[in-house]
């Protein structure tokens, strides 16, 4: 390889913030500094997401969801059948909606049952179109017995399933944005699972807190706390793992403003939660809002943080440089 | 030696590859004409070399890509950099001729039959022209992203995306490395290089290296091409280019159906000097999730702790 980095080179050395008129959001203009990455006029290696905001909201409803199932299955075996067949509703609501966002963010919608035609477990979108059909289907059940009483053997098969399925389907996702190319997401890949599954838990027992009269709901705010609470120290933890340089995309601009928006609402919403939730119905349903209001956001932050990760080259190239850089050193030393 | 030879290196006397009296390999790979049938035994490998040394900018690749495979036209607004306006591989540009402008003296022009073309009055100036195209991955993260099975393997070993099938998911689009595959507007689909799948499978070569004249986008077999290849590079290296490195032709690190012949590091190309087949890190993709999955269930369960209030 070339050590040739004499600076004798005429192109000069692009950010891509500086090229495309991407600046970071305060109107600021970030320079690289010549020796760090060399790239081609500043342009993209990779394209940017084609993903639309259906995709971080699906993100969040098929957590809700998934984590409810969970909730709810606990609840009926802990004999608190009230707030089992809360958990269901919003178990049944985010099976609903989901299926629908994804459609949507098609660029041919009327083609979503091609991905109903194959199953390619090397692809985290296939898995998880198959988990989410099987969870919607299961779900449908599980509440048609809970309310109408109707196929009783397999609505408590179905309530089982559901409850299993909802695992995947919280945790997946995050499997999904790690399989891609686009650095901050795949160098994630130990630690986005994680906040994802708590992001669920959080959503998923806010949403029963607001919907369980508060005598019932004990085991979903504390659900809700700890889940809110977590996932605050997992994003924490996974941006320190990623190093200053790759945290950025996470930090700087339109996703570091959600990140920590994300943070305060969370944060309010699992002190309410903590404090009031127990006497006050009013305060319980203030507290899940908030709650949810910031698993949104962080999802949000997460999704966003892949667009500058992808369009500014050297997010690319330094991580790479760095990889062939310790591996050249491996085979001298 | 004239202008116009120095500028077609392919032509007459000037052959790279015929260098001091070597012998000058088969530049264009015989493939038996008509050969139609799905046979991965009979059928080699196929792909493209592109020699970016002899590359002249004519964008001739670009423009036959275009007509072949109806490929909308993109004209659009001068980037200002160097001779690129086309600005890079996408739905609409399935090659794509890089123009890099360096201050570095051109030496191994006379020595090695470089295609770019000396600057009057500016000895320290060179061009490096490139003409980008889909890698072909031996292991495409594009293909196993898909869900539908609308990118598939041909029996060249290509990757191509089946229009009929493909839904505009956008997973393809993040998960390849080299930002090759996009959605084009209006139509909702993805689209790249098919490596002229119609025409190979009639025994053709595809449109770019059959408009490309100087030779620097070679098709034909694989393994004859890589072997061509490092002979290039050997008398590129003979000859004092000490910068000159293959990319793409070591099936150890990453290997590609297209590979290429760089003049420098491959990031001032606009591509990843080392990228990755993200999708076959089953272990520590699917590990986590596990490990989430099971956290997430201890703790639901542990919310009961403490009863129902
Ligand atoms: S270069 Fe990109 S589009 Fe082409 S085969 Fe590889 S991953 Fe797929």
């Amino acid at each position: 390889m070339s050590e040739s980095r004499s600076g004798r080179y005429y192109q000069p050395v692009h950010s891509a913030t500086q090229q495309g008129g991407q600046p970071d959001g305060r109107g600021q203009v970030r320079e690289v500094p010549e020796e760090e990455v060399r790239n081609y006029y500043g342009r993209p290696v990779l394209k940017e997401p084609t993903w639309e905001w259906q995709i971080p909201l699906y993100f969040f409803t098929g957590g809700l969801a998934g984590a409810s199932a969970g909730l709810a299955l606990a609840a009926r075996l802990g004999g608190n059948d009230m707030l089992a067949r809360r958990a269901h509703l919003a178990a049944l609501a985010g099976a609903g909606v989901s299926p629908v966002l994804l459609i949507w963010d098609l660029g041919r919608p009327e083609r979503f049952y091609e991905m109903l035609r194959v199953f390619k477990p090397t692809s985290p979108m296939s898995v998880g179109t198959w988990v989410l059909s099987f969870f919607g289907t299961s779900t449908v059940l599980a509440v048609a017995h809970d309310l109408l009483g109707v196929l009783p053997r397999l609505g408590r098969i179905s309530e089982g399933v559901s409850a299993l399925l909802g695992l995947p389907l919280a945790t997946y996702t995050a499997v999904l944005i790690a399989d891609t190319s686009v650095p901050v997401w795949h160098e994630a890949r130990r630690d986005l699972p994680l906040v994802f599954a708590a992001s669920s838990a959080a959503s998923a027992g806010a949403a029963a807190a607001i919907l369980t009269p508060v005598g019932d709901a004990g085991p979903a705010r504390r659900l809700a706390v700890g889940g809110a609470l977590l996932e605050l120290g997992a994003v924490e933890f996974m941006k320190r793992r990623l190093g200053k340089f790759l945290a950025e995309p996470y930090e700087e601009g339109k996703p570091g403003r959600s990140d920590k928006l994300s943070k305060a609402l969370s944060g309010i919403g699992a002190a309410v939660t903590a404090f009031a939730g127990r006497k006050s119905r009013t305060a319980a349903v203030a507290g899940g809002a908030l709650i949810l209001a910031g698993a949104v956001c962080e999802r949000w932050s997460i999704y966003e943080a892949g667009f500058p990760s992808s369009r500014d080259p050297k997010y690319t190239v330094m991580p790479q440089r760095e990889r062939l850089r310790d591996r050249d050193g491996a085979h001298r030393g | 030696m004239s202008d116009q030879q120095r500028i077609l290196p392919g032509s007459g006397t000037t052959d790279p590859y015929n260098i001091e009296g070597r012998e000058a390999p088969e530049t264009r790979p015989l493939i038996p004409l008509g050969q139609k049938s799905y046979d991965g035994d009979q059928q080699p490998r196929m792909g493209f070399f592109t020699d970016t040394t002899v590359c002249i900018g004519c964008k001739a690749c670009e423009v036959a890509c275009k007509e072949w495979n109806d490929v909308p036209d993109t004209i659009g607004e001068l980037t200002g950099n160097s001779y690129d306006n086309t600005g890079g591989l996408g739905a609409d540009n399935w090659r794509h001729v890089a123009f890099i402008e360096q201050r570095k003296p051109i030496y191994l022009q006379e020595n090695a039959h470089l295609g770019t073309p000396a600057v009057e009055g500016e000895p320290d100036f060179r061009w490096l022209m490139s003409s980008d195209v889909c890698k072909h991955c031996t292991e495409a993260p594009c293909l196993d992203v898909c869900p539908t099975g609308s990118l598939f393997r041909t029996e060249f070993g290509t990757v191509v995306v089946q229009e009929d099938i493909c839904n505009g998911c956008g997973y393809c689009v993040s998960a390849c490395p080299f930002g090759v595959l996009e959605q084009r507007e209006r139509d909702g689909r993805v689209w790249k290089c098919t490596l002229c799948y119609d025409r190979t499978k009639d025994g053709l070569e595809p449109a770019c290296a059959q408009a490309c004249p100087t030779d620097s986008i070679q098709y034909g077999p694989l393994d004859e091409l890589r072997e061509k290849a490092n002979g290039r590079l050997d008398m590129l290296v003979e000859a004092g280019a000490s910068d000159a490195r293959l990319y793409g032709a070591n099936e150890e690190e990453y290997g590609m159906g297209a590979f290429f012949l760089l003049l420098d590091d491959p990031e001032v190309y606009g591509l990843p000097p080392d990228p990755e087949v993200v999708t076959r890190k089953f272990r520590s993709l699917w590990g986590p999730a596990a490990v989430a999955a099971s956290a997430l269930a201890a703790g639901v369960a542990a919310a009961f702790i403490g009863g129902n209030r």
